[in-house]
This record gives C-alpha cells, structure tokens and sequence, in this order.
C-alpha cells in the first residue's frame, strides 16, 4: 500500500501547477491506471473481507473456521499470483498499462502498453474474491454456533453475508469480460473493438453491471464494522438492528441494477436512463437507514471517545458527503455537467476513502489489540486521525468544486484558472500522507513495541470475539458457545453472554 | 465426494450439505461465467441477425450433433459413476469415470476436426478471408472460437480433474 500512496502523492504533486512538474504526460497516465487498479483488486476490494473477514467471521458466529479451509487457502494462493503479475505488468518491457482501470474499448486493445498483463491479474483477483465470496455464503449458512439464528448475528456478518452474495453473483461477469478483451488483444478476435463490428458500449455494460456492485464489495464490509464499533463506544443496544441488517441486503440488491448509470452521456435510449437514475436513487434509501440508525445509536449513549470510534464517526461524516454527492450524479441533468469531471473523483474518494478507507482503519485500530495482544498509543492514533481527516477535506473537497467548474478528471494538464484549487488539493495530500505515516507508524511499531495486554475484553464489547482469549488460539474455541442473546445487549458488569457447552 | 476437511487433536469437521452448497454456488458463477458470453451472443445476434444466419451456415452441423450427443453422454456416466460409489462400488464408479474422459478426449478430438476445417477455408481470427467478410461475420466468427474455445478448455480441465478423481476413489 505505501507505494499505492506513493502514486497517488505523485499524482498530485504533477497536478500542483499547469504543465510539466515531474513527469511526462504517458508516465501520468500510466500512474493513474496503476492506482486505480491496485487500489481497488488489491486494497479497498479485499480490505476488509479477507483481512479482517477471514480473521473474525468465524469467531463471531462462534465457529472454528470457515466451511472450507482449503479453499480459502486456495484464495490467498490466487490473490498472490494476481497481485505478482500486476507487478510484473509494471516491470517488464512495454510499461504498465496505461488505459485507466476501467480498460475501456478500444483504446485498451490499441494501447502498446502491457494491457494484457494487468488484466490477467484482475482476473485472477477476481477469481480469488469469487471462492471467498462462495466460502462466506457457505460459512454463514452452515457453521453458525447453536442459538445463533440469523438475527442475532452481529451486522457486521450481515454485512459480509450480503457482500459474499455480490462477489459470487458479479464476479464471473468481469472474469469474463476481461479475458475477452485479453483474447481479443492476443488473437485479434473481433468481440469488442468497432473495426471488427464490435459494439464499445456493449463493454461498458459488461464491465459496469460487475463494477458497479463491486463499489458495494467495497463499502457493505465497512459499514458492518461501522456498525460494530458505534455500540460498543457508545454502550447501546444499537438502534434498529433489522433495518441495518436488511439494508445490507437491500444494498446488495439495489447496487446490482444500476450499473448503467456510468454511462448516462454514452448515449443510452431516455427509458434507460430514466430508470437507472430512478434506481440509482433508491440506493441511497438503505444507505441513509443505516446513517440515521449509527447516529441514533450514539444518542444519548454513553459515548467513549476512543481511537476506533474517530474512524468511525470520521467514516459517518465524509460517507455522508461522498453518498449524497452520489445523488447528485444520479440527476439525469446534473450528470451531463459533472460526467468525467473531479467531481466524480472527488465523489468517489469520498465514498471508498472516506467511507471503505477509514472503515479499515477503524477495523485495525479496533481490533489490533485481539489480533495482536498489544496496545498502541492511543494519543498518537487520535493525532494521526486527525491529520488524515484534515487532510483528507483539503485534498479533496477543491475537486468538487472545480469538478463542478469544468475540469476533466484524467487530465495532466489545466487552464490556469483551476490553479488555486489544485493548489490547495496538492497541499491536502502532504497533510493527509503526514496523517497515514503517523497512524502505519504507530500500528507497526506496537506490533514488537506496543504495551503487552492479555485483556479479553479491551474495549467493553458484547460480541463474541470479546469473549474469547487474547489473541484468539488456533480453532478460535475450546468448546462453541450456545448463543442466547442478541449480539448488542448491554448490561454492564455483568456476566458475558456465553454459556459454554460443555 | 470428499468433503473438505481438516482435522487438529482428533476433531475432523465433515459437512456435506456444506460441500454440496459450496459446489452449487461454484457452478451457478460457471453459469454466469458463460452467461456473459450468452448475452454477448444475444446483441449482436440481435444486431446483425442476417450475417449470423448466413455465417451459421459455416457450421458442420453433424458434427454438432454428434458432440451434443457426447456431452450428454457424459453427464449420464459421471452421474452414474457417483450412484455407483454411492452403492460402495468403486471399480464401477472408476470405470464410469474413465469412460467420461474417453468421452471427453473423443469430443475434442471433433472439435479439432471442426475447427481444422474452418482454418482451411481461412476462416480464422485475424485471416484476410474472415476480414473481407461483413462485419456481423467477424463477430460470428469471434464468438465461436471465443466461446467453443474456452468450453473446451473447461472440457480439458473436466478431464484432467476426473483423472485424479479415479486414483482418489480406486
């Protein structure tokens, strides 16, 4: 990840003044792609489901591992040849692609660059998250502790589970998708590209009914963590539990019908457009559900301000802009101004940094002390937070606004009137880097130096993980837990929830 | 079929209905692998139906027949093959097996055959035969081999995992 950032820093620093700054406008180009494509298949996509899903969805159902050990193993196996050969695609002869991630026809079947290579990898990545997805669903299904039904499952399994369904459902889409354009790169098989009677378009559909849902891949595991966090810090029951449970599952469904709303000025019939705007909108229901419920959570709680809950609260704030922003670009009117501008960049960011980027840092700040038995600072986690956040607003927010003015996303170059707010963008980042070297800094050192804690139950919460040794042993439990409550039910100093069956 | 299974201090975890709902998701995104070509299929069929009926005409339908019918074949003997381990008979269950892989090289061999006769009328992606035609043929073309292509790579792989199959279950 610290080179991804490296990217992305660069990026900026190119864009701090008109013209050439660093780098040339191929290498730009190439830089983009490269952040966008290790961002998503190997950072924001995977973040959460296979780092912290694999470590605590069985522990919170109370089972030993997942249904299919194996498998899972298999996963890694694939996330890794992936990741391998995205690298390679950057090191051999040729250059890394240069097509933005989203490979749109046909320039990515023209484009000298190594294209083939980055697809390859994404393919596989994909195949990777597909037996992940399977090995959840399953999971959930098969292996939950006696007493668990499903709603006394915590949300942030409900929040996987809906996940998991999206990854096996959308997946195979993309898979495909990519190999054909691989093919079409290889052999020169006319499938996509115009010259042959292709259709570019038709790619667009292919490539977005995956990549739409996948945004939801990104998002639904961070709001289940979210949604783990904001009782615990608060000491509540939380607030409408169904409703959360049910708008993962909303948003999982919701977020697969509207993918062609990338593609609203590629000159859709008006009847589609109309309806994928009209769908687009009713997304933002479930997603506001689960807002309104984490705020009314936190009211009148008894709110203990600790590391995690910043994330958390910092995910609520920009998730709440990146969402709404969303709303604005569904407006079939609106989006002719702001299609393929900053705006959609900085909307974006909003939603996958702000919303996914900060969910996983409030996961790892949450869970570090059960992963590791150690403890870190948590003053220097609250500073870093709040130069990531600061810096976060200072990055981004100008890209609205000259977004709105005009200013074309992807582009190396501006008219000097978008100056001062690349300016004031390009100043966000070293603020934003200062903030995430602090905070990886202070993770990392604690791993070997941080305070050695043996605490079960750091920070008071009621879910199962809380409830077993710190770290967790091999095979999670010694006997599985019989589940007869709910999984937020406060009632300090008292006994936990478990009863063990002996 | 042997469930996935691991095993620390003595305590394996069997779950069948686990292992059969795990390979019922794995080939409903086989379905949606080759859905997506489908629905490729379906648009520009819908968009150049003349050429694609007239590119059709290409096919050596026989040899279509007589694949569908080793196909269909093949499924019969490897669902025989599992009633027959079912009953505790493996040498049955192996011989089942065995016979769908003969099966499966005998569809390949077709195929080659089918696509050998293509290449010698110079229809091949990339060939200035192909390239003179009109473009809604070009996609004929590139769709058959894409599709038949990639099914039969699945046919392969079918092939080489019930080959390890049979040492598993003899």
């Amino acid at each position: 990840m610290p080179s991804v950032l490296y990217f992305g820093f660069l990026m900026r620093l190119e864009l701090i003044a008109p013209g050439r700054t660093i780098m040339d406008p191929q290498t730009y180009n190439q830089i983009f792609t490269l952040h966008g494509v290790i961002m998503i298949f190997l950072f924001v996509i995977p973040g959460i489901p296979a780092v912290f899903g694999n470590f605590f969805l069985p522990i919170l159902i109370g089972a030993k591992d997942v249904a299919f050990p194996r498998i899972n193993l298999l996963s890694w196996y694939l996330f890794a040849a992936g990741g391998l050969l995205a690298i390679l695609s950057i090191l051999l002869p040729g250059g890394s692609a240069d097509t933005g991630w989203t490979f749109y026809i046909p320039y990515s079947v023209r484009s000298g660059t190594n294209v083939s290579f980055t697809l390859f990898a994404a393919f596989i990545l994909g195949f990777s998250s597909i037996l992940t997805g399977l090995n959840f669903v399953t999971t959930v299904h098969r292996m939950r502790a006696p007493g668990m039904s499903w709603f006394k499952m915590p949300l942030s399994i409900w929040s996987l589970y809906s996940t998991a369904w999206v990854q096996v459902l959308a997946t195979p889409i993309i898979g495909i998708t990519l190999l054909l354009v691989v093919v079409e790169r290889w052999f020169g098989v006319g499938l996509f590209d115009p010259a042959l009677g292709g259709d570019p378009v038709l790619y667009q559909h292919l490539f977005w009914i995956y990549s739409h849902p996948a945004v939801y891949i990104m998002i639904l595991p961070a709001m289940g963590v979210i949604s783990e966090i904001i009782p615990v810090f608060a000491r509540r029951t939380i607030f409408g539990y169904k409703f959360i449970a049910f708008s993962s599952i909303g948003i999982a469904l919701f977020g697969s019908l509207v993918w062609a709303h990338h593609m609203f000025t590629a000159g859709m019939s008006d009847t589609g457009q109309f309806v994928f705007s009209i769908l687009t909108f009713l997304v933002a229901i479930p997603s506001a559900i689960k807002v309104f419920n984490w705020t009314a959570t936190l009211y009148k709680g008894s709110i203990d301000l600790r590391p995690p809950l910043y994330y958390a609260l910092g995910f609520i704030f920009l998730f709440s802009i990146g969402g709404l922003t969303g709303l604005f670009q569904g407006t079939l009117a609106v989006n002719i101004q702001v299609h393929d501008t900053s705006f959609i960049v900085a909307h974006f960011h909003y939603v996958m940094f702000g919303g996914t980027g900060f969910g996983i840092f409030a996961a790892m700040h949450y869970w570090f002390p059960k992963m590791f038995a150690r403890m870190y600072n948590e003053k220097i986690a609250k500073v870093a937070f709040w130069f990531i956040f600061i810096g976060f607003n200072i990055l981004y927010f100008p890209m609205f606004i000259m977004g709105w003015l005009g200013m074309p996303r992807r582009y190396y170059d501006y008219l000097p009137e978008f100056h001062i707010y690349h300016f004031i963008s390009t100043i966000g980042s070293w603020i934003l880097i200062v903030g995430l070297i602090i905070m990886f800094t202070n993770l990392i050192r604690s791993l070997t130096k941080g305070k050695i804690t043996n605490e079960e139950n750091t920070w008071g919460g009621e879910t199962l993980e809380w409830h077993v040794p710190t770290p967790p042993p091999l095979e999670n439990f010694e006997h599985i837990p019989t589940i007869t409550e709910g999984p937020y039910e406060y009632k300090q100093n008292e006994e936990p929830q478990l009863e063990e069956k002996r | 079929v042997s469930a996935p299974e691991h095993s620390v201090a003595g305590h394996v975890h069997r779950d069948d209905i686990a292992s059969r709902m795990g390979m019922w998701l794995f080939l409903f995104t086989e379905l949606l692998l080759f859905g997506g070509m489908f629905f490729l299929y379906s648009v520009y069929r819908y968009m150049n139906a003349e050429a694609f009926h007239v590119a059709a005409k290409e096919l050596n339908t026989l040899i279509g027949c007589f694949n569908t019918a080793i196909l269909l074949t093949s499924s019969l003997t490897m669902a025989l093959s599992i009633v027959a381990i079912q009953k505790d008979n493996r040498n049955l269950s192996v011989f089942f097996q065995v016979v769908t892989i003969v099966l499966a090289l005998g569809f390949m061999v077709n195929k080659y055959f089918e696509w050998s006769t293509k290449f010698h009328h110079g229809l091949y992606p990339g060939s200035d035969t192909l390239l003179s035609l009109d473009s809604g043929e070009i996609l004929f073309f590139g769709l058959y081999y894409v599709m038949t292509g990639l099914h039969g790579l699945h046919v392969v792989i079918g092939a080489v995992l019930i080959g390890w199959m049979t040492r598993l279950t003899s």
